[in-house]
C-alpha cells in the first residue's frame, strides 16, 4: 500500500464536503423515522470501522472480536436504562429478573445507577477488556493469522458466557431500550430518536478527528511501521508491544461508543451483536471503503449497511451472495478499496486502458526512487 | 472405574469429531499457511452428500445395497468437497499465496456464498453441478499425453468442459425427477438416518457405547493413518513435505510446486468432506453446520503447534477430554464432598456453552505459556 496520494482539486473535494454536510443537515427533515433511524444506526457502526481501520488498515492487526468491545459497550448503556426505569417494578430491579426468581440485584449491576459511571464506562470497560485481551496476545508475540483466530475464540467466550446467564444479563433474549426512560422520555419515541441521530453524527465526527490526530504524527507512523515490518520496529529500540496494546483498547473504546449508540437506536443489545459473522463484516465496510483512509471506513460502513438493508428488502436471498462476491472482490481485485483505488493511480489507470488519457511515461528507476520520495 | 471408562468414552469420542474436522484444517494451514474459513462449509458440503446418497441409494435399483451407503458416501463426500476445494484454488486462492490474512477474508466471502447455494438451489442441481466439476477437471487429465502436448488440446478441454456441463445438466434433471425430495431448494435442515447395523449400542466391560459414535472413531482412526502414510510414503508426500520445508530449493529440483498445491488443498478440503459424514450421523444437517465447528477446529490447530499432525491428535483429544469433565461435572461425581465455593464454580460451568468459555480461556491461559502450540516448528526464524 503505497502513502503517496494525489492531491485532488480543491474544487471537487469542497464540493463533496459541501454535498455531505447539506445532506446529514436535511436527512432529519426530508427522510421518514425509520429510514432516519436506519441512518443513524449505520452512522453508530461507522464509529466501530473508524477502530477496525485504525488496528488493521495502519497497525496491520486483522482482529475478528471486535463484536465483543461493540457489545459492551451496548450493554453498559441498557442496563443504565433498565435500572433508571425499573422503580414500578418488584424488588425495584429489571422486570426481567422476576422470570428467573431473582430477588437482589446482581452486584455489578449497581453502579450503573449512577449516569457518571456509566458515561464513563460505556467507553472504558471495553478499553480495558480490549487492552487486557491484547497485551496478552501480543506480549507472547502472536501476530498475524493467530492474533485473528484469538480475537475470533475471545469473541466465542464472550457470547457464550452472555448467551448463558439468563439469571445476570437476560441471556439469549438480550437488554430491551427501547421501553426505557431517559430525560423523562421514552428512548423508542421520535424526538428521541432524532436527539440520538445528532448526537451520532457529532460523534462520528468527533470519532474521526481524534482518530486523524491517532495517525498523525510519530505514534502513528509507528503503528505504520509495525504493520510494514515491525522486526525492524523492535530493532529500531521501540515496543511494538506498547503500541499495539494502546491501539487496540483505543479501537475497543470506539467500539463501546459505537455500541452503546448502536443500542439505543435499535432498542436492543442481544448476543447476537457478538455473533462470528457481524464482526468479520465490520471488516468488510473497511476494506470496500478503503483500509488506511479513515473516510473510507466511514462511507464504507454507511454504504454497505444502507446497501445490505435496500437489497434485503428486495431480495432476501441474494444479500449473502453479494456479500460473499465482495469479500472475494475486495481481496483479489481491490486491496485497497473504493477510497484507496480514487485516491491511488486507479482513476488515472481506467481512463489510460480507453486511451481517455496520455500515459506517463519515465524510466523505471525513476519510478522506483520517486515512490521511495514520497514516503514523508 | 465404569465413570472413569465412560468419561474417557465421551471425551474421546468429542475429540474424534474435533480431530476429523481439524484434520484437513492442520494440513492446509500447516503446509501450505492458508487460512480456510470455508472449511466448515467444505464439511457441510460432505454432510449433504451423505443425505444425497442415502435418498439415491433409496431408489428401487439400489436398494439391495442400502445398508452399505455410508461407507459409500465417505468416498463421495471426500471426492466432494475436495473437487470443490480444489476449484477453490483453482480460482482463488492461488493469488493469494503468502497473505494469509487476505485468503480468510476471501475463503469466508466463499463459505458465505456456500451457505446461500445450499439453501436457495435444489440439491438435484447443486449434484449434477458438482459432477459436471468432478468430469471437467479430471477428464482433460486423463488424455493420452500424445494429446496433451499438442497445440490443440485447449479445444479438447473446451469439449470436455461442454460434455461435462450436459451430464451434469442430464444427471440433475433426472435425480430430481426421481428423487422429489431434492428437487425443491429449502433451507430447512435435513436428517440423515443411519443404517440399521449402525444403530444401538454396543456393550464393552458393562458400559454402553452408540455404534455411531464408535462409526465416528473408526473413521477418524482410518484417516489419521491414512493421511499419515500418505504423507510419509508415497511420492507425492515426499514432494509435499519438501515444498512445505523449502518451496523455492523444491521448485528448483523440479517439483511442480503448483501440483503440490493443488494436491495439498484438494487432500485438505476432502478431509473436510470426510468430517462431514461424521458430523451428519450426530445431529440434522443444516447450512450453518459447519460454522459450529470451524472454530474449535483452529483451536485445535493452534494447541497443537502448526504443520505437525501429532500435535493435532493429542490438541483434540485432549480438548475433547476436558470438555467431557467440564461440561458434565464429572470432577463432582468423582470427588463429591469437595468444599462448596469449588462445587460451586465446576456446576457454573457444567454446561456446552459455558465448557466452551473454560476450555476457550484455558487455551489462551496455556498459550501464553507456549505461545506457539505443544509441538512448535523449530527454527531461527525472526517472522515464521
Amino acid at each position: 500500500m503505497s502513502l503517496s496520494k494525489i492531491k485532488f482539486d480543491k474544487k471537487i473535494v469542497l464540493s463533496f464536503w459541501i454535498i455531505l454536510i447539506a445532506l446529514i443537515v436535511a436527512a432529519p427533515t426530508l427522510l421518514p423515522v425509520f429510514r432516519l433511524n436506519l441512518l443513524g444506526r449505520y452512522l453508530s457502526l461507522s464509529i466501530v470501522a473508524l477502530g477496525v481501520d485504525l488496528i488493521w488498515g495502519y497497525t496491520g492487526l486483522l482482529s475478528l472480536g471486535q463484536g465483543i468491545f461493540f457489545a459492551l459497550g451496548g450493554y453498559c448503556a441498557a442496563m443504565y436504562l433498565q435500572i433508571t426505569s425499573s422503580s414500578e417494578f418488584p424488588n425495584n430491579i429489571p422486570e426481567f429478573f422476576a422470570l428467573y426468581g431473582v430477588e437482589k440485584l446482581p452486584f455489578f449491576w449497581e453502579p450503573f445507577r449512577s449516569p457518571v459511571f456509566t458515561f464513563f464506562a460505556i467507553w472504558i470497560i471495553p478499553a480495558l477488556v480490549a487492552g487486557l485481551i491484547g497485551f496478552l496476545v501480543f506480549r507472547n508475540r502472536i501476530k498475524g493469522v493467530y492474533f485473528s483466530i484469538l480475537t475470533q475464540a475471545s469473541l466465542l467466550v464472550f457470547f457464550n458466557f452472555f448467551n448463558g446467564q439468563q439469571k445476570l444479563i437476560n441471556g439469549t433474549n438480550g437488554l430491551k431500550t427501547d421501553v426505557t426512560q431517559l430525560f423523562g422520555q421514552m428512548v423508542g419515541s421520535e424526538s428521541m430518536q432524532r436527539l440520538f441521530f445528532w448526537i451520532t453524527t457529532v460523534l462520528v465526527i468527533a470519532a474521526w478527528f481524534f482518530a486523524k490526530w491517532v495517525v498523525k504524527g510519530r505514534f502513528g507512523n509507528i503503528l505504520i511501521g509495525i504493520r510494514d515490518d515491525e522486526p525492524r520496529v523492535r530493532f529500531t529500540g521501540y515496543n511494538p508491544v506498547i503500541f499495539k496494546t494502546i491501539i487496540f483498547s483505543i479501537a475497543g473504546g470506539l467500539a463501546g461508543i459505537s455500541g452503546a449508540l448502536y443500542t439505543v437506536q435499535s432498542g436492543i443489545v442481544s448476543p447476537q451483536f457478538m455473533t462470528v459473522p457481524f464482526s468479520i463484516e465490520m471488516v468488510i465496510w473497511v476494506a470496500v471503503g478503503g483500509r488506511g483512509t479513515l473516510l473510507g471506513a466511514i462511507l464504507g460502513a454507511v454504504f454497505i449497511n444502507y446497501a445490505k438493508s435496500l437489497v434485503s428488502e428486495a431480495l432476501p436471498a441474494s444479500w449473502m451472495f453479494i456479500q460473499g462476491g465482495l469479500f472475494i472482490l475486495v481481496v483479489t481485485a481491490l486491496p485497497e478499496g473504493v477510497l484507496g483505488w480514487i485516491q491511488g493511480d486507479g482513476p488515472r489507470n481506467l481512463l489510460q486502458r480507453f486511451g481517455l488519457k496520455r500515459k506517463i511515461e519515465t524510466y523505471p528507476s525513476l519510478e522506483v526512487n520517486n515512490k521511495d520520495g514520497n514516503n514523508e | 472405574m465404569e465413570l472413569l471408562l465412560d468419561s474417557l468414552f465421551n471425551g474421546v469420542a468429542i475429540g474424534s469429531v474435533l480431530l476429523v474436522a481439524a484434520l484437513g484444517l492442520a494440513i492446509v494451514f500447516g503446509l501450505m499457511g492458508v487460512i480456510n474459513l470455508a472449511h466448515g462449509e467444505l464439511m457441510m458440503l460432505g454432510a449433504y452428500t451423505t443425505y444425497v446418497t442415502q435418498l439415491i441409494f433409496k431408489l428401487p435399483i439400489l436398494k439391495p445395497f442400502y445398508n452399505s451407503y455410508i461407507i459409500v458416501s465417505i468416498f463421495l463426500a471426500f471426492i466432494v468437497s475436495g473437487v470443490v476445494g480444489i476449484l477453490l484454488e483453482k480460482t482463488i486462492i492461488r493469488k493469494l499465496y503468502g497473505s494469509p490474512l487476505e485468503t480468510l477474508l476471501a475463503t469466508w466471502g466463499v463459505s458465505l456464498i456456500l451457505q446461500q447455494f445450499v439453501r436457495s438451489v435444489p440439491l438435484a442441481y447443486g449434484t449434477g453441478l458438482v459432477i459436471s466439476l468432478i468430469i471437467g477437471l479430471f477428464l482433460p487429465t486423463t488424455f493420452p499425453s500424445k494429446i496433451k502436448e499438442s497445440i490443440n488440446f485447449k479445444y479438447f478441454k473446451f469439449s470436455s468442459w461442454i460434455f461435462a456441463a450436459l451430464t451434469g445438466v442430464l444427471t440433475g434433471s433426472v435425480i430430481s425427477s426421481t428423487v422429489s425430495k431434492l428437487s425443491r431448494a429449502s433451507a430447512r435442515n435435513v436428517d440423515v438416518t443411519a443404517p440399521s447395523w449402525m444403530r444401538g449400542q454396543v456393550e464393552i466391560i458393562g458400559t454402553a457405547f452408540p455404534k455411531t459414535r464408535l462409526m465416528i472413531i473408526v473413521i477418524t482412526l482410518i484417516s489419521v493413518i491414512a493421511i499419515t502414510l500418505f504423507l510419509n510414503q508415497s511420492a507425492w508426500g515426499m514432494r509435499i513435505r519438501a515444498v512445505t520445508q523449502n518451496r523455492q530449493m523444491s521448485d528448483c529440483l523440479g517439483i511442480s510446486t503448483e501440483k503440490v498445491d493443488i494436491i495439498t488443498f484438494g487432500i485438505g478440503s476432502g478431509l473436510a468432506g470426510v468430517a462431514g459424514v461424521a458430523v451428519s450421523l450426530l445431529g440434522s444437517v443444516g447450512p450453518n453446520v459447519g460454522g459450529n465447528y470451524i472454530v474449535g477446529c483452529f483451536m485445535v490447530v493452534v494447541l497443537g503447534g502448526v504443520g505437525n499432525l501429532l500435535g493435532t491428535v493429542l490438541a483434540s483429544f485432549g480438548i475433547g477430554i476436558m470438555t467431557d469433565l467440564i461440561g458434565a461435572g464429572r470432577l463432582l461425581s468423582i470427588w463429591p464432598d469437595m468444599p462448596i465455593p469449588l462445587s460451586n464454580t465446576i456446576n457454573f460451568f457444567a454446561t456446552t456453552s459455558m465448557a466452551r468459555v473454560m476450555i476457550f480461556a484455558l487455551i489462551v491461559i496455556f498459550l501464553q505459556f507456549k505461545p506457539t502450540g505443544l509441538f512448535p516448528q523449530k527454527g531461527r526464524m525472526v517472522e515464521n
